[in-house]
């Protein structure tokens, strides 16, 4: 933009580029790395929030005691989930700061204050409220238990908030001006709600609200088919199936309304993201839309199954007006793993395709009368947790390596993001480092929400903690 | 500049940070501090109350860290950036022991044998330990200050920040933790693991004395810069002195077997050390040993007025909040441990 920051470091550190080639793309790695399986948690405990608000307001509507046993199983399995999130979570806060020290001085204005409300907001009211869900069952009337449950689901959604603020600002920046210049330049924050209704932040924000709300429903869809195909607790797997499949259908057509909002911002606001998502080179040609396709980006071209002018229709709503292409960029201005970013892209839009269709057929199949007679869907339901995930996953592939080579979209480019004085064999001691513990960290939630499934929603009243109340003489803190 | 109260609002920020950070030292210094006592227990039972008796706690405590990081991130970018990326290794270790410690606590209960269960035992006790020693080595370098340039780069080596001075804090950290955890312990045990305890809580209280009194020799000659201050507002000495006459007082309350109070004061202890590091330091947040121009203060280092305006609006409803649930949990879980069925 105005200051040409790259220019400016380059003449204050002029070994710069060279010796810190390797450093970076292994900081990208390791923070690739750590935020995708990171992410694997937040979305289940954002749509599981959902799903045990739901159970227990039924519990107590109904009373039935079927209800409760749901809630008390799935919050056991929500700890799990949220205990991950927070070990992994910290992390990223720390590599803002090691690894990409000059993109933290440059967001911090903005960046910072999202992360700090996340921080004392969401996740206290989370992690706060969590232990009355967990251990509260019989300290708390079922009112209060009830609203601490929504309090949980609010805070999760709430950090997903915060979080999806800062990263569509860097999307879309707004509200802000550049002070200084070089490596002291910064991004002030000039206008708080300009920045946080930011032109990307809301539609992005609902786009991940929402596939977060199929990744949990579709975790307790899978463990209740699990359930439901070896004939254990059938009673509650089958309530708790319905209760889900109700969410996650909704979920799969809120999110074609979510996706298509997205995907006609980025159109808008990154259009040569756009483009890398949908493979589209030529510039200021009408565009097909490909269902299947490669990339050869050396070549600059795409072959594939395509519907023609879909990709102009769905933008312009006509066959007409043509569509900014890759070509229209300098190449070092447009992302260059277009392959990548196009079938990373084109994944999480056939899954979320694919979720549709289960869904509504589950639908139709209750509406029937006939939704458990098909072991074959249990079937697929039962692995079908893998397909949220995946396409969760694919998504922030897309959005993040679609927006390189900036880390702040025109302002900041991700190579001169790192800290300056970072060493490759620094980064790929951390990155080690990670892959080992992350593996035992994967290791050990697979086992424990293993043997929390195979445990199942019973015999829970002798789990409940019974802490013996003593007289205030013998309490120790207060 | 803008004032609240008279009082700027970096230096505000400042306050509302180095609270946070106080308040993680207090809490995850108990547990950390059970964590380093831990292979001092050697039957099993006494193991598992030991681990319970953070069990409900230990999570929670970290949540101020995360909030911490995230305070100084937003108020304090330039700091966050340049400490962050300086101490790279300290950190990666650091979150590392983290997580170890993590899955240690949680691996440990889940299968029986006897091997599994040492093998846990000792990886938490190792990670507590590390983690007690990177927080004070990063601390003793923040006091001494570190090699920044004018660009915030960190032009040191790894083994700079193993001087002298900074593993004297780290082992003085570890003391301090060890005791605080060690009182923690005994409130909430009996019997035998009650008697050990009263043992345990005397030796680290005269391990930690001892530290105490080196690390403040050491620093009155060596440091003089966090002296300065103190001669600059003599009645800032009061702060030294809390933390002695807190210190003083646990020695007191242990021989009574009033280990409530002696918690209180090894929690004021902390929190006057603490303290007593942020008026050497002010206006300073980070030193450089190069040159006095490149020192990050909290005019330099922090956000614009307008952010910290909204960010200490965030703190002022926030933190009270998160200081009610936190007291609610402890609350929830007072008394003396009991192992059930739900129990680690």
């Amino acid at each position: 933009m105005k200051e040409p920051f790259f220019v400016l470091i380059k003449k204050e550190l002029p070994n710069y580029p060279l010796a810190t080639m390797d450093a970076i793309l292994l900081s990208r790695i390791q923070f690739a790395f750590t935020v995708a399986f990171h992410y694997i948690y937040p979305p289940l405990s954002i749509g599981l929030g959902v799903v045990l608000v739901i159970m227990e307001g039924l519990y107590l509507r109904t009373g039935d005691r079927i209800y409760e046993q749901m809630t008390r199983f799935w919050i056991r399995i929500f700890a799990l989930i949220f205990g991950i999130g927070v070990a992994t979570g910290i992390v990223m806060e720390f590599e803002f700061g090691t690894n990409w020290a000059v993109y933290s001085r440059y967001v911090g204005d903005i960046f910072g204050s999202a992360l700090a409300a996340e921080g004392i907001f969401a996740f206290a009211l989370e992690s706060g409220f969590l232990g009355i869900l967990l251990f509260g069952w019989n300290r708390v009337s079922p009112k209060v238990h009830f609203f601490s449950t929504i309090m949980v689901a609010l805070g999760s959604m709430f950090s997903a908030i915060w979080i999806v603020v800062a990263n569509s600002w860097q999307q879309t920046p707004a509200g802000f001006k550049i002070e200084g210049s070089g490596l002291n330049a910064r991004a002030v924050v000039t206008d708080f709600w300009e920045m946080v209704f930011n032109p990307s932040s809301m539609e992005r924000l609902a786009h991940v609200l929402v596939g977060s709300l199929l990744a949990g429903s579709f975790l307790v869809l899978s463990v209740n088919a699990y359930y439901l195909l070896k004939k254990r607790h059938e009673t509650i797997a089958k309530a708790g199936f319905k209760i889900a499949l109700v969410v996650a259908t909704v979920a799969g057509l809120m999110q074609l309304f979510t996706g298509h909002r997205s995907a006609d911002g980025v159109a808008k606001n990154q259009p040569a993201k756009l483009a890398a998502f949908e493979g589209h080179y030529d510039s200021l040609a009408v565009a097909d839309m490909y269902l299947l396709g490669w990339v050869d980006a050396r070549k600059e071209t795409i072959s594939g199954i395509s519907i023609p002018k879909g990709l102009t229709y769905l933008i312009h709503g006509d066959f007409t007006t043509p569509v900014k292409g890759l070509k229209s960029f300098a190449p070092n201005d447009r992302p260059s793993a277009v392959n990548f970013v196009f079938q990373t892209y084109h994944i999480m839009v056939s899954i979320g395709m694919a979720l549709i269709g289960l869904t509504l057929l589950a639908s139709f199949l209750w509406w029937r009368g006939k939704l458990f007679d098909h072991r074959w869907l249990l079937q697929v339901f039962a692995w079908s947790v893998l397909l949220p995930q995946i396409a969760n996953q694919m998504g922030w592939y897309a959005a993040e390596v679609g927006r390189q080579p900036w880390v702040v979209y025109g302002l900041l480019r991700t190579s001169d993001a790192l800290s300056q004085a970072l060493r490759a064999e620094q980064v790929l001691f951390s990155l080690i480092l990670f892959t080992v513990v992350y593996a035992l960290l994967f290791v050990l939630f697979l086992y424990l929400l293993n043997k929390k499934i195979k445990h199942g929603p019973v015999d829970d009243a002798h789990h409940v903690e019974e802490v013996p109340l003593f007289s205030k003489r013998d309490n120790p803190i207060l | 500049m803008e004032t609240i109260l008279g009082i700027d609002l970096p230096t505000w920020w400042f306050l509302v940070v180095g609270g946070v950070f106080s308040g993680y030292a207090i809490l995850d210094g108990f547990d950390l501090g059970a964590g380093a006592l831990h292979l001092f227990f050697k039957k099993e039972e006494s193991r598992r109350i030991a681990l319970n008796a953070i069990g409900p706690v230990w999570d929670g405590n970290e949540v101020w860290l995360v909030i911490g990081g995230g305070a100084l991130f937003a108020g304090f970018p330039v700091v966050y950036a340049t400490v962050f990326s300086a101490f790279y290794e300290l950190f990666m270790v650091f979150l590392v022991m983290l997580i170890l410690r993590a899955i240690s606590i949680e691996f440990r209960s889940k299968e029986p044998m006897k091997w599994w269960r040492q093998l846990w035992d000792i990886s938490y006790s190792f990670a507590s330990i590390a983690i007690a020693l990177a927080l004070g080595l990063v601390l003793g370098n923040v006091i001494q200050g570190i090699a920044v340039d004018q660009n915030y780069t960190y032009r040191g080596t790894l083994l700079d920040f193993f001087n002298p001075y900074s593993l004297l804090v780290a082992v003085t950290t570890l003391a301090l933790f060890m005791m605080h955890g060690a009182i923690y312990l005994v409130m909430k045990t009996e019997n035998r693991l009650y008697a050990k305890l009263t043992i345990l809580v005397k030796n680290t209280t005269i391990f930690f004395v001892l530290m105490f009194a080196l690390t403040s020799v050491v620093t009155l000659l060596f440091v003089p810069h966090m002296v300065a201050r103190y001669k600059e507002i003599p009645y800032m000495f009061g702060v030294p002195l809390l933390a002695i006459v807190a210190t003083a007082n646990i020695t007191r309350q242990i021989s009574a077997r009033r280990y409530r109070w002696a918690f209180v004061s090894s929690t004021l202890v902390t929190a006057s050390l603490m303290l007593l590091v942020a008026v050497g330091l002010y206006p300073n947040i980070m030193l450089s040993t190069l040159d006095a121009r490149f020192h990050l203060t909290v005019f330099n280092g922090a956000s614009s007025p307008k952010t910290l305006k909204t960010l200490l609006l965030i703190a002022a409803i926030g933190v009270p909040l998160v200081a009610t649930y936190t007291a609610f949990v402890f609350w929830t879980f007072r008394g003396k441990v009991h192992l059930d069925d739900s129990s680690y």
